[in-house]
């Protein structure tokens, strides 16, 4: 622990309300802990910035997965855990159970949550790329306002977001989805080991054919860039169209320059970039193999 | 006499205690007054030091601070040489070196305070490769940067190969790897009265730590007590490291006249600790049309780092394993051990061998492949056999059938028919998943290289009380690999008793002699056979006094004999010293003879699957064929090869550490990548059972033997699933990618 203790400060508030007052009271000043898992490794590192930080692990506002009008809405402390053992999750939001078994190990999904891996802001989050591709929203809550934003957007920039001094996560709502059954849903971790892995690369996908034709198609990585990312252009390179080969090739055209991996400790630009188009060749060979209604 | 519980899985001595988390680590104790230390490092990888500053906002009276001025004795941990301080002084030869010692009772205050010591280095210019080393525009330590340069010549290899058919070159390297024991480095120091320390820690080798710091306080030896305490895996890295951590405790409490406990983070213990030393082989072989070995030629070299530590005896054992379980008869080996500005590289499990054995394991498929042979085949032909030499001139005395072990894992492993479907499907289009297999055949010495164990002159002791309870005394280490099972066995199998009879001592200098360090392989071979002998002139004096009978005994026999002679005489000692095999010979100056007592021999098969999307490769299979002599408790033989084979895995594909500028930038398990279980294979482990005559009940060294081979067998497999010259250990996906696919086009 090579933290100096003194210099922070933590409270427990007792309920969803008492933790916004705090935070209304002092904007911009409290941290929100929630499961720790990112906290708590910097703390013990003693690179934790010093200051005020408020628990909010355990408040049932903020809990449990419900249904609500043909939409999920995830409260912002959904573990790991619970998405994963989520059969319901499992049948329609299938990514987004792989993402939580591919996150840390049970330790870390039995404490790590939806939300923090959210505000947390790392390019490298295993949950976000599904997300994306599930066309995610966010509820945001502070004392003052409600408000709904499509959480493609919501990361502006390396570990900055549309966050207002004194708002929370208070849940991910996961809209009902139109791609239909025949779906293709592909997600790769590129992380070097099993578990207990910090991503190079995270590949989520989702697509539907037509007729011969890409229906539908949502593309989104993480660890390629500042943010995770949705990768737009890419998906309109091949949305509506036959996938033969030349298609394919201009989409990883396309992909790479979209996206802006680096060199770093623990990855180089160079492999970041080839395994993500390679990914997504593997995601559109798949696809096309599906074929789809009216082939 | 009872029925000996060698070979059987009795239950761990100290395996009650660590499972009902009884067993208390260094870091548990909390002595009365007890303060707690941390140590201020360097930040340059070489430089003058101009000043160091105490930042404000700490009450820095309060706390003991020491500097190289503070040493009362000699400033230097005491090893092969004197070259390393023990704290810096003036000048700092690597990051991470130790330059100021604080210690205060409130860890949190310390930890603030250490960010607020301010050394100040004025830069000199960094080694940072063994080619920088070697180029010498800079040198770093001695007048050369060489800290031992090793030759060895046999036969004629110019003559050789200038006959020869073919002449394959090739070059390996290995890199540096971190050994990951569970319980990070750490001791307590103890002022004792008149001046005298004692320290207590997590280590391998109290009698190393002992001999360290008595100069270093200016103290004689007696007035050194070092006890070890429960350790948590040393692999090499408490081998020599925990003199320095000792040395400092000592100090704080010596200045501070309280104990201070010393106990490094993770990060710290990566980042200042010692690592396996990187290596670059050189090989040049030349072979006849059968694929005969005619010459080898070997130029080994490995990074000792800024200090000479233990370099040139991982020099000489990597370089006498450098030719691999080969008959070859003109042989020239050059081997160096070269400085650099990192941390020092130390003793990690297999001590240079796994570093030449991976290249001359690599380069006998390199030979293969030019020569169109396959690579089981090269190896059948070219194998030891009794009455052969050793590139050293080692007589092989005992026929080491590596065919047999070769044969037996080919069988196990269905290695010629996996080849075979390997092959076939990659052939298929639209296949992302390569497979392969490959394989290393190897051997590794048992005990101290050369006259190492001659030098060492071992002793332990054992002692009989009057309730026949048996006491085993040695400073052989416990460290999770057994010591305390596989002792005890001996001793209860030579006395004729029951095991739970028998007890080992804790290693305390005050209370056990020193049966040498806890390393190379030796602790069941070399210190099993002295507590074996200590047993069995237990049993004759016995037998001598007309307590026991002379064709066997019960136990309630032998605790009535303890007990009439403790009667007579007081508890019975009896200890014994080290006696060298008959007819071992070594000659230093010539690098020749009798290099090891004994070998133990091995054949390792990897199967990998390679994803050709990620360049990821996944270890599916590993089978594990050795011989060791007897397994003394089989189920704990078959724990040293599986943690040894997952090391290796670690070693192969997983491990790398990231330096920048001399600095290790990725001193976190986060991002050193070790694999997890999930990663590992299903070992398959067998043992070949030769009992060794001079071995405890036939007994030979195993610790290392498990490092040696995974590495070289999975890239071999690699290899097969891809096509790509592979020379290099760690292999990550990222160098996979640039091996299969060259260099990659920049956009």
């Amino acid at each position: 622990m090579r933290a100096y203790l003194p210099a922070y400060h933590a409270e427990v508030p007792g309920s969803l309300r008492a933790a916004l007052e705090t935070m209304a009271r002092e904007p911009g000043v409290w941290t929100p802990l929630a499961g720790g898992t990112d906290i708590m490794v910097l703390l013990a590192a003693g690179r934790l910035p010093p200051g005020k930080y408020l628990s909010i692990r355990g408040l049932p506002e903020l809990s449990g997965i419900r249904e609500e009008q043909g939409a999920v809405v995830l409260g912002a402390l959904t573990t790991y855990r619970e998405v994963r053992r989520s059969a319901m999750l499992g049948r329609r939001y299938p990514m987004l159970c792989l993402a939580a078994a591919a996150s840390g190990a049970a330790a870390i999904q039995n404490r790590g949550t939806l939300g923090g891996n959210i505000v947390n802001g790392s390019p490298a989050a295993d949950t976000p790329p599904a997300l994306l591709c599930y066309d995610a929203e966010l509820e945001l809550i502070s004392m003052a306002t409600v408000r709904r934003v499509p959480y493609d957007g919501f990361h502006t920039g390396y570990k900055t977001m549309d966050l207002r001094p004194g708002e929370l996560v208070r849940s991910v709502r996961l809209p009902a989805r139109a791609e239909g059954a025949g779906a293709l849903h592909y997600y790769r971790k590129v992380g070097t080991r099993s578990a207990q892995a910090i991503s190079k690369v995270v590949f989520a996908a989702l697509g539907s054919m037509e007729g011969g034709r890409v229906r539908a198609c949502r593309i989104a990585l993480g660890s390629v860039a500042p943010t995770v990312l949705r990768c737009r252009r890419t998906e309109g390179v091949v949305t509506g169209l036959p996938l033969d080969p030349a298609r394919r090739r201009e989409a990883a055209a396309v992909l790479r320059t979209e996206i802006a991996p680096i060199d770093d400790i623990r990855s180089t630009r160079a492999y970041r970039e080839r395994v993500a188009r390679n990914l997504l060749d593997d995601f559109l060979a798949r696809l096309a193999a599906t074929g789809g209604p009216g082939d | 006499m009872g029925p000996t519980c060698v070979g059987q899985g009795v239950p761990r001595k100290e395996g009650e205690a660590k499972v009902a988390g009884r067993a208390a680590y260094v870091d548990d104790l909390r002595l009365p007054g007890m303060l707690h230390g941390v140590t201020v490092r360097s930040t340059a990888a070489r430089g003058r030091i101009l000043a160091v500053g105490f930042g404000d906002g700490i009450p820095w009276d309060e706390l003991v601070v020491v500097t190289a001025r503070d040493v009362p004795g000699v400033n230097h941990v005491t090893l092969l040489d004197t070259d390393q301080p023990c704290l810096a002084d003036g000048v700092v030869n690597h990051w991470d070196e130790p330059v100021v010692l604080l210690a205060h009772a409130d860890r949190h205050l310390l930890e603030e305070a250490r960010r607020r010591v301010h050394v100040e280095v004025e830069p000199l210019p960094a080694v940072l490769t063994i080619e920088d080393s070697l180029e010498c525009r800079t040198v770093v330590w001695g007048k050369d940067n060489v800290f031992a340069d090793y030759r060895v010549e046999r036969g004629d290899p110019d003559g050789a190969r200038r006959a020869a058919v073919h002449v394959v070159v090739g070059v390996y390297r290995t890199g540096a790897q971190e050994q990951l024991y569970i319980e990070t480095q750490g001791v307590i120091a103890v002022p004792e009265p008149e001046g005298g320390i004692s320290v207590h820690g997590s280590m391998q080798c109290p009698y190393y730590v002992q001999k360290a710091l008595g100069p270093i306080l200016g103290l004689p030896p007696e007035r050194v007590r070092v006890v070890q305490t429960v350790t948590g895996g040393g692999f090499g890295g408490k081998e020599e490291y925990p003199s320095m951590i000792a040395a400092h405790a000592a100090l704080l409490a010596r200045k501070a006249r309280r104990p201070v406990k010393l106990v490094y983070d993770r990060e710290e213990d990566i980042q200042a600790t010692t690592k396996r030393h990187p290596s670059r082989t050189w090989h040049r072989t030349a072979v006849d049309a059968e694929g005969r070995l005619l010459a080898m030629e070997v130029d080994f070299v490995i990074d000792g780092g800024a200090y000479k530590t233990l370099s040139p005896v991982v020099l000489s054992r990597g370089l006498i394993h450098s030719t691999g379980p080969y008959r070859c008869e003109n042989v020239r080996l050059r081997g160096r051990a070269v400085a650099t500005s990192a941390p020092p590289h130390g003793a990690f499990r297999g001590f240079g061998a796994p570093q030449s054995i991976f290249a001359v394991e690599r380069h006998l498929d390199r030979v293969a492949r030019d020569l169109g042979l396959d690579p089981v085949e090269l190896r059948r032909r070219n194998f030891l056999h009794r009455g052969d030499r050793t590139a050293v001139g080692q007589e092989v005395r005992e026929e080491p059938d590596m065919e047999g072990l070769m044969e037996k894992a080919l069988e196990e492993s269905d290695y010629r028919a996996r080849r075979v479907a390997c092959r076939r499907a990659r052939e298929r289009p639209g296949e992302t998943v390569r497979r392969g297999v490959g394989l290393a055949a190897f051997y590794h010495g048992s005990g101290f290289t050369g006259s190492g164990e001659v030098h060492l002159a071992s002793v332990a002791s054992l002692e009989c009380g009057p309730e026949g309870r048996v006491e085993v005394q040695a400073s052989s280490t416990e460290i999770g690999q057994g010591t305390s099972t596989i002792l005890a066995q001996i001793t209860a199998g030579a006395l004729g008793v029951d095991y739970r009879l028998v007890e080992v001592a804790p290693p305390d200098t005050d209370r056990v002699p020193d049966s040498g360090p806890t390393v190379a392989s030796r602790t069941c071979m070399v210190v099993g056979r002295l507590v074996e002998r200590c047993a069995g002139q237990a049993l004759e004096v016995l037998r001598a006094e007309g307590l026991l009978p002379g064709g066997g005994h019960d136990d309630a026999q032998f605790v009535e004999a303890c007990r009439v002679w403790c009667a007579r005489h007081g508890p019975l000692r009896t200890h014994a010293r080290y006696e060298p095999p008959p007819g071992i010979r070594w000659d230093p100056e010539r690098f020749q003879g009798d290099a090891y007592g004994a070998y133990s021999w091995a054949v390792y098969v990897a199967r990998v699957a390679v994803d050709t999307l990620t360049w990821e490769t996944r270890v599916e299979d590993l089978v594990a064929v050795q011989e060791v002599g007897r397994a003394v408790h089989p189920l704990l033989a078959a724990g040293q090869v599986e943690g040894g084979v997952a090391q290796g895995v670690g070693f192969a594909l997983y491990e790398k550490v990231v330096w920048r500028g001399g600095r290790v930038a990725n001193a976190r398990m986060t991002d050193y990548v070790m694999p997890t279980s999930e990663d590992a294979p299903p070992i398959r482990v067998h043992f070949v059972e030769r009992p060794y005559a001079h071995g405890p009940s036939g007994a030979k060294g195993l610790g290392e033997l498990p490092m040696d081979g995974p590495a070289p067998a999975i890239i071999a497999a690699v290899e097969d699933a891809t096509g790509a010259a592979l020379d290099s250990v760690p292999l990550l996906p990222e160098d996979l990618m640039v091996a299969m696919e060259g260099v990659i086009e920049s956009r």
